[in-house]
This record gives structure tokens, sequence and C-alpha cells, in this order.
């Protein structure tokens, strides 16, 4: 084939149908007809789908038969299958820039009723490309080395199997994570549904296995400041906030914790969600990862100036003895590392209750959430166990509100996916512990699932109680003596028929997953997007759910949206996936609509130099010229859009391609 | 000084007048006039919007458009029910071009235009919010302490808008009673209807609303039950004899919050109205015995 710029064109155009998507709003074959009798165009198709092998194949024996030198296919969007054309082209013998993509589908048929007018726009658009393609000319795709070494976000179960899998592939991998300890939501459940299995006795071992990883760097007690670079070289700076323990030199021997001046522990224990106290130099959790102490500096004495530092008596140094691990100079460290691909594994935040004052969590002590019912129910939790609640007593019924937080217009509306199922685990459980009478409150029971629908017939015959109804308050209002004391659900029982008041010991809040409340924060620090409820959002819902918007960044778990422990590890391993054919192939292919500078016509005035979002242009001093590192640019055309000299080119959206593309909308023939 | 326009409605004429007479001395206590609409008409109510929503707003846009020709930037609507209607009419005036239409047609006739964007607030909101809790405290001569108050808010004030408070929990009030030293009892049914005008139409549902809000403020051990609402007070006080020998004695004072401003700002009692309730609230804080 030939593959000059400068010769005779014969251009090939092929419009699709797509079934019926575009063919149903316009007319294919008057559109291949019209193009047909366009100056240089030899060969014009409709074809049902174009994306097919057979229609792929139609432009590949094309290239040979009609010797054509150009292609445009006018279909859906280039999103989807530009690079599926430019393959076909390029099997053919052509360059594969050769060819032009016209998008009549989300950019036409899709968006307009009137046939006609769609129609005479298809027209339009593919003239635009028929003039544009003419002046195309054959490019070079440029390769930019991956760095192998992976960075992994958040220590929760999507990321502890996402950074396991990618260190057991024999990749090096930084876990960074904001808590003193790995572990996230999924330890501080007591058991996972539906199989009951023990939540810390599958986790622990995954949680100790990272922390000894050879090729898994863990960062606990520190966050992401600052991300730079590109897909396959980036370079972040981690947060190291101070622990004032030196981490390499901490046994886990918790002697200071024993020794310190605070003989009782006496702050809130952020592990067992405040039912619990802790000291102001801990351990979140027996299993805790890595197993080194904290020393929390809003709490501890020492930090306190004045009086208050005097009366710390630094007992918890003289404890640790000759290890000397506790350091109270230590300072917040900036931290560098290098990495060709990150997973953002950052997780949910539960639903605050007190949002909804009807249902009365902080002002009725005998409201919990659920989260604070795992910690009750778990052997290491702050009643080892016991079901006692805020007044001392063991409850007797016990009232599970599903939907707090979900499915709510004032709220939230998105369903959180988990709570049916956890609300069935939490009843089993509490009913286990207490032999409590339990009821259910619910819009619709939601078990898809292996085995959870069998789970929700196995708490029927348990005799757990189901009633269908959103409930519209908790109150302590005794409408009769035996409401006396108790917390009263207020609920319309919509399949009875009638509005019913049933009184409970413990009322138990089923609240909903929403996104972190930093999750607008870490969206920029990573140039994400996140979809309308907050979650970040996925290149593709369906086929690309792991990876975003930027290349070479990929998420896993809660972040993208609620999803249960199997769901979870699921997608963390379809990350790590992904992110292993980034660095095990080590190079990535560049579309090379990158700019460059016309050496003879720069003036080096510098004024595009500030302009570059990626500092991708530099000054040569020597030659007094500006150079633009091709690895770095994105095509973004602000440099070219303002060198005043015209004497920046991007590839691909050269002037006379654009106006050529402009006259082809305009031109009426 | 700041002087808001005054739409009193009918009841703070009439059955709620101690309504009326303490809140202007109050207000006046704390550097605010009212300058009364002139020719203002029936706000509507809850009756007319049932048969008529329409012509319902057109009528309750008249006084809009009154206040909008005085000079003054806002317009307090102390009893509920106006409040409501007033707040509903601007709405569907923002949402509804027919009920726009048709309201800007009614007003022409009259020689009348409204606007329908002057704040309309209710006092509590105004005196919690705008003049504020410290400048109360300021004023506080005689606090009340000692005195348990259960706070009842009445349904219209946050339903449907809830423009300054919670829709459920409102406590707005809660912390303008602890600011004049009460105690607040918590109360659970400070939103649940008082029965509003079934007590004329339906009597036995009607009523028993009312005793169940009565009930459960003496369960709670509360002196005074707090509102806001002309027809709550006018529910919860007037028909005790017909609900003790429906359902048992439920004796129990129910006052205007602004009474209770008013006592501990040391204002004159019969001045304030507290003697036109048929339960009287007494002993009076001052002399009640110390527990």
């Amino acid at each position: 084939m030939d593959n000059r710029d400068s010769q005779e064109i014969r251009i090939g155009f092929y419009i699709c149908h797509c079934g019926s998507n575009i063919a149903a709003m316009v007319d294919c074959p008057a559109v291949a007809k019209a193009i047909g009798k366009l100056a240089g165009v030899v060969l014009t198709r409709d074809y049902k789908y174009m994306c097919s092998d057979p229609g792929q194949e139609l432009i590949r024996k094309d290239i040979a038969e009609f010797k054509l030198n150009r292609v445009v296919v006018a279909s859906c969007s280039p999103l989807l299958h530009e690079k599926t054309f430019r393959g076909a082209v390029e099997a053919g013998g052509l360059n594969p820039f050769y060819f032009h993509m016209v998008n009549i589908r989300e950019h036409d048929a899709w968006v307009h009723t009137d046939k006609a007018e769609a129609t005479e726009k298809a027209c339009a658009l593919s003239r635009a490309a028929i003039r544009r393609v003419a002046k195309h000319k054959a490019l070079e795709v440029k390769r930019v080395s991956v760095h192998p070494d992976v960075l992994v976000v958040g220590g929760g179960i999507a990321g502890i199997h996402a950074a396991m899998t990618i260190a057991n592939a024999g990749r090096k991998v930084y876990l960074v994570e904001r808590e003193p300890s790995i572990g996230g939501h999924m330890a501080k459940f007591d058991k996972t549904f539906p199989t009951l299995d023990c939540a810390a006795c599958i986790l622990t071992p995954k949680m100790s296995e990272a922390g000894s990883h050879p090729n898994i760097t863990l960062m606990t007690y520190s966050e992401v400041a600052k991300m730079d670079g590109y897909v396959g070289n980036y370079t972040v700076t981690i947060k190291r906030k101070p622990r004032y323990i030196k981490e390499d030199v901490c046994t886990g021997c918790q002697e200071c914790i024993a020794n310190c001046v605070y003989k009782e522990p006496k702050f809130r224990d952020e592990f067992n969600e405040g039912l619990g106290k802790r000291k102001p130099v801990y351990i979140p959790f027996p299993q805790a990862t890595p197993q080194v102490v904290a020393i929390d500096s809003r709490t501890c004495l020492n930090f306190k100036g004045g009086v208050l530092t005097d009366m710390c008596k630094k007992s918890c140094v003289a404890a640790c003895g000759e290890k000397q691990a506790i350091d109270f100079t230590q300072q917040e460290i900036l931290q560098e590392v290098k990495v060709g691909a990150i997973i953002i594994a950052t997780g949910f935040q539960p639903f605050d209750a007190a949002r909804i004052p009807q249902y009365g969590y902080g002002r009725y002590p005998n409201v919990y959430t659920a989260l604070e019912i795992e910690r009750l129910v778990n052997a290491s939790g702050p009643t080892s166990g016991h079901v006692i609640m805020r007044d001392g007593t063991e409850p007797k019924s016990i009232g599970i509100i599903h939907c707090v937080g979900s499915r709510d217009q004032k709220t939230n509306r998105w369903c959180s996916k988990v709570c049916c199922m956890y609300s069935l685990k939490l009843a089993h459980l509490l009913k286990e512990h207490t032999g409590a009478e339990i009821y259910n409150f619910y819009i619709d029971m939601r078990t898809p699932g292996k085995g959870y629908e069998e789970f929700y017939d196995k708490l029927l015959e348990e005799g757990v109680h189901f009633i269908r109804g959103r409930v519209g308050e908790v109150t302590d209002w005794a409408a009769s003596p035996e409401e006396e004391g108790k917390l009263v659900v207020r609920v319309e029982d919509t399949l009875a028929g009638y509005v019913r008041r049933i009184p409970f010991d413990m009322v138990v809040l089923a609240t909903g997953l929403e996104p972190k409340s930093d999750a607008q924060d870490v969206r920029r620090l990573f140039n994400m997007s996140c979809g309308s409820e907050g979650f970040f959002l996925e290149r593709h819902p369906k086929l690309a759910p792991v990876s975003t918007f930027s290349d070479g960044i990929y998420i896993a778990g809660c972040c993208q949206g609620p999803r249960d422990i199997p769901d979870t590890v699921a997608q963390a391993g379809a990350a790590a996936a992904e992110v292993l054919v980034l660095v095990d192939k080590g190079y990535i292919e560049q579309e090379p609509n990158t700019a460059f500078i016309l050496d003879e016509e720069c003036c080096g005035c510098k004024s595009c130099i500030p302009l570059c979002p990626y500092t991708a242009i530099t000054f040569d001093a020597t030659r007094k010229k500006a150079v633009i590192n091709e690895a770095l640019c994105k095509g973004c055309g602000t440099c070219v859009a303002a060198c005043p000299s015209g004497s920046i080119v991007q590839n691909l959206f050269e002037d006379d391609e654009i106006f050529s593309e402009i006259e082809g909308v305009l031109a009426h023939d | 000084m700041t002087t808001y326009s005054y739409f009193p409605g009918c009841s703070l004429k009439g059955s709620g007048r101690a309504y009326e007479e303490s809140l202007l001395p109050v207000l006046r206590a704390l550097d605010v006039e009212l300058e009364e609409l002139d020719d203002w008409n029936c706000c509507g109510a809850t009756a007319y919007m049932a048969v008529d929503e329409v012509r319902a707003c057109v009528i309750a846009s008249r006084n809009l458009a009154l206040a909008e020709k005085l000079s003054h930037k806002e317009l307090l609507a102390p009893c509920n029910a106006c409040y409501l209607v007033l707040n509903k009419t601007q709405h569907y005036m923002k949402e509804s071009p027919s009920v726009q239409g048709a309201i800007q047609k009614a007003l022409k006739a009259g020689g009348l235009t409204c606007k329908g964007t002057q704040p309309v607030r209710h006092p509590l909101d105004v005196i919690v919010n705008t003049i504020g809790l410290d400048a109360i405290r300021k004023r506080v001569r005689r606090p009340l302490t000692g005195l348990k108050v259960a706070p009842y808010y009445g349904c219209q004030i946050v339903r449907p808008y809830a423009t300054f408070d919670d829709q459920y929990n409102p406590t707005t009030m809660d912390r303008l009673l602890e600011a004049l030293g009460c105690t607040v009892v918590p109360f659970p049914l400070k939103t649940r209807c008082c029965g509003g005008s079934l007590t004329g139409t339906l009597p036995e549902p009607g009523l028993h609303c009312s005793y169940l809000i009565l009930k459960e403020a003496l369960r709670r051990q509360a002196d005074v039950i707090a509102t806001v609402c002309p027809l709550c007070q006018f529910n919860l006080d007037s028909y005790h004899d017909k609900i003790a020998g429906k359902w048992g004695a439920v004796r129990i004072p129910t006052v205007y919050m602004t009474q209770l401003m008013g006592l501990a700002f040391n204002m004159n009692e019969r001045e304030l109205g507290l003697y036109r309730g048929f339960i009287p609230m007494k002993p009076l804080p001052a002399s009640k015995p110390a527990e």
C-alpha cells in the first residue's frame, strides 16, 4: 500500500446501521449515496454492524481491491470502536491514522426525533470527515516505558486483596492506609453472611501476610498528599503522620499501654464505634497490622502543654526501656514513591443515623447502628460479646429497621445493597446471643447472591419476624402500659394494611453506605470523576468496571459503589489483573495526537511554558526554543492555541485538518 | 429598632388574642415594632385550600400584596395556619404559571400587584434566629427556673416547608425556653396533630388527638405546654370537660411561648393575657415552692 501523504486521494466511506440504533433515525443508504458524490470518494457502503468481523473484513478487502488510501466510518463513539477500525485499516496495509471516525449514534441518532433532520446532520458530519481525512498524515505510535511498582490506596479488604495479588505476581506494592492498622470495616465485623464465617478468622491471616510480604511496603497512618506524572510513570507524595513510635523498633509488647498515667481507658475507642474506651497510647485491636502501638497526640497529656504536660510522667517511655521505641519528637514526613499504576480502594462511610432524627439515634440510648451491633456481638468487642445495652440491661425484644439512609429521597436515593443481608445476619446473631424476639422492618427484601435467599429462608424458620413497611418513627411515647419504658416503633404494615405500634427494648438501624466525606478531595488528587451520588466513576459500567477515565488509575471496592465482601474481593482481583497487564507489558502506546514545535518559527517567547497543565514544555536556552516532551504531552492543544507565532502544531489537529472539517460541515455539495 | 409588617390573622383578634397581647409587648421589649396591614383579610386557612386551591391562593395573595406596599422587608405571621398558607401561596406562585396568572388577574381588579417574594416569617424564627438567644437572655429579669415545659410546635410550622428547623424534631422553641430558664421536658409529640378543625366537625377523633398530647405532657411531668399556634392553644385548652368525660381528666395549662417570655421579662400577667385560658397557669413561677 502507498503510505505517502502526497498521492491521489482515494477514500472509502462506510456507514453503520448499528442494528436499528442508527438506522431507525438516519437513512443510511441515502447518506452513503450523498457522500458517494464527493470528490475523492471512490467507494461507499452501508452495513448493519461495521464493528463485526465481516464488517472489518470489508474494510480490509476494499483497501486492496479499490486501492483505498483513506477510510471514514460513520458509526458510534470513537471511545468504543476507533481502536477497532484503526486496527482494520492497519490490517489492510494502511497507516492507521489515514482513518477518521464520525459519531452519528450518540451525536445524532440517539439525540434526535426527526429522521429527515438527523439524516441531514449525518451527511454534514460525514462530509466534514471526508474533507478532513484527505489531509490526514501517516503517524507513528510511540511507546513509553511503565514503572513496575504499584501503589494501592486504602487498606481495607479491597486494598489488601489487590496488594497481595500484585505482590504474589512478583511486583512491588506500596499499600497506604490512613488509620494506624489495615483491616478497614471488615475487621470490625463479627461474622460474614451467609456462611457465618468469623470475619476476623478469614481477614486477619491476610492482614498479617500483607504486613510481612517481602514485596509489600506497608505505610499505615499515612495519606497520599500529591500525585504527579502520567500513566506508567507516577510520582506520588505520601504524608506519613507521626505515630510517635519507631515502627521498626516497637515489638507490640504493649508495656507502654499498661504503664500509661491514665490507669483506666478514657477516650473514645474508634474501632469499637465509641462503645468502649482506649488510652492515648493504644493498639486499635488485638490483630492490628502492623503490631505497633500509636500515640494519639489529641489525647496524650505530653502534647497538651503547660501543667498538663508536666502531669505526664512519660511512664510509657520508662516502660519501653532499652528499646526506646517511643519518640515524642517525630514530625510529619513527606515521602515520594515512583509507581506505574495506582489502585484506589478507599472504601465507604456508614450513613450518619442522626440525620434521620425521627429514628431517635443519639436521643434514645438504646437505639444502635448496625456497626455498633457488630462490635457488641463480637467476642473481642467492648462487652466481650455479651449484648448489654447502654442502660446495662439485656434486650428481650429487638427491632431492626432497614434502609436507614438508603432508598430515601431525603437522604440517599440508592440501595446500599448489603443491608438486607447484614440485617438478617445480625438478627440471627442477636437471637443466638440473647434469645430475644426480633422484628425486621423492610421495604423490600433484596437477597440476590449465592446462598443469600436460602439464608433468608433459614431466618424465617428461626422465628424472626418480618414486617413490610418503612418505619415512621421510633418514640418513647407510651400509648399503653406495655409500652412504658420501651422504644415504640410506629410503622405501616403494608401487607396487613394497618398502622402498628410495636414496643422494643432495643432498636437497630441498618445504616446504608455512602461515599467517604473526602471523596471529592481524593477524586481531584487522582484526577478521577464521581457519579452523581459521589462514588468514584468507572470508565464503563459494564465493560470497564475497575478502570477510571485516568489511564493507569483503577478502583476497587465500596469507593466505587456499595457492594459486599465477595464482590469487593472479586473487583480487587480484577483491578490487580488490569494493573499487572499494564506493568508486565512494560510499555504503553501513546496516541500520537501530541503537539510539536516548528523550530524555525519559534521565537522563544516562552508564552506556552506556564500554560501547559502537564509541564511538558521546557526551554532550550542554547537554541532559545521551546521543547515539548512527547511523553508528557496529553494533546490538550492549549499551547497550540496560545502560541503567538503559530509555531506549535498538533498531530491530528493541524490547522488545515480542522478548517477542512469546518468547510465540510458548512458545504452544500 | 426593626419594624416588620404584621399579619395577625383572625385568631389573634379573637380566640387567640392572648397571643397578640403577649407578642406585641415582648417584641417591643426586644426593639422590634410591628406595623399591622391595613384592611387585611382572611388567610384562607386549611379550610378553603381543601375546597379550591387557586381561589384560596388568590385570597391569601391579597395580604401578601398589601404587605409588599409597605416599606418593611419582611412580613410576620404568628399563626401557624396563616404562616403556612402565605408561604404555600408564594410557592404556588413560583411553581405554577396558572396560579400566578389567576392571582395577578384577581389582584389587578382590585388595583393591586404581588411579586410573592417577600419573606413571610414566624415569630419563633425571628425571635430565635434574628433577634437571637443572647438578646433574650439579657432581657430576662425573672428566670423561669424550675418550670417544666412541654414544647409543642404543632404540625404546620415545619410541614411541608421546614424553612428554619427540622421537620421531625424541631428544637428552636426548646432552645428559647431554656434561655428563659425553663426545664424543657423531652416531648416526642411536639409536632403531632392537635386535632385541628376536626374538634369542630368530627369531635371524637379530633378531641382524642388533643387528649393524647395533654396526657403525654402530664406523663412527662410538665407544668405547662408551650405553643406557637392559636388553634393548637385553643384545642388543648378549651375542651377539658369533654375530654375528661370521654377518656379521663388531663388538666394542664397551655400557653403561648410569648406569654412565657413576658413572664421571664417580668411583665404583668394580666396584660400578657395569662388569665384568658380555661386552665389557668398557676401557681406562677415566682410563687412556686422551691423543689
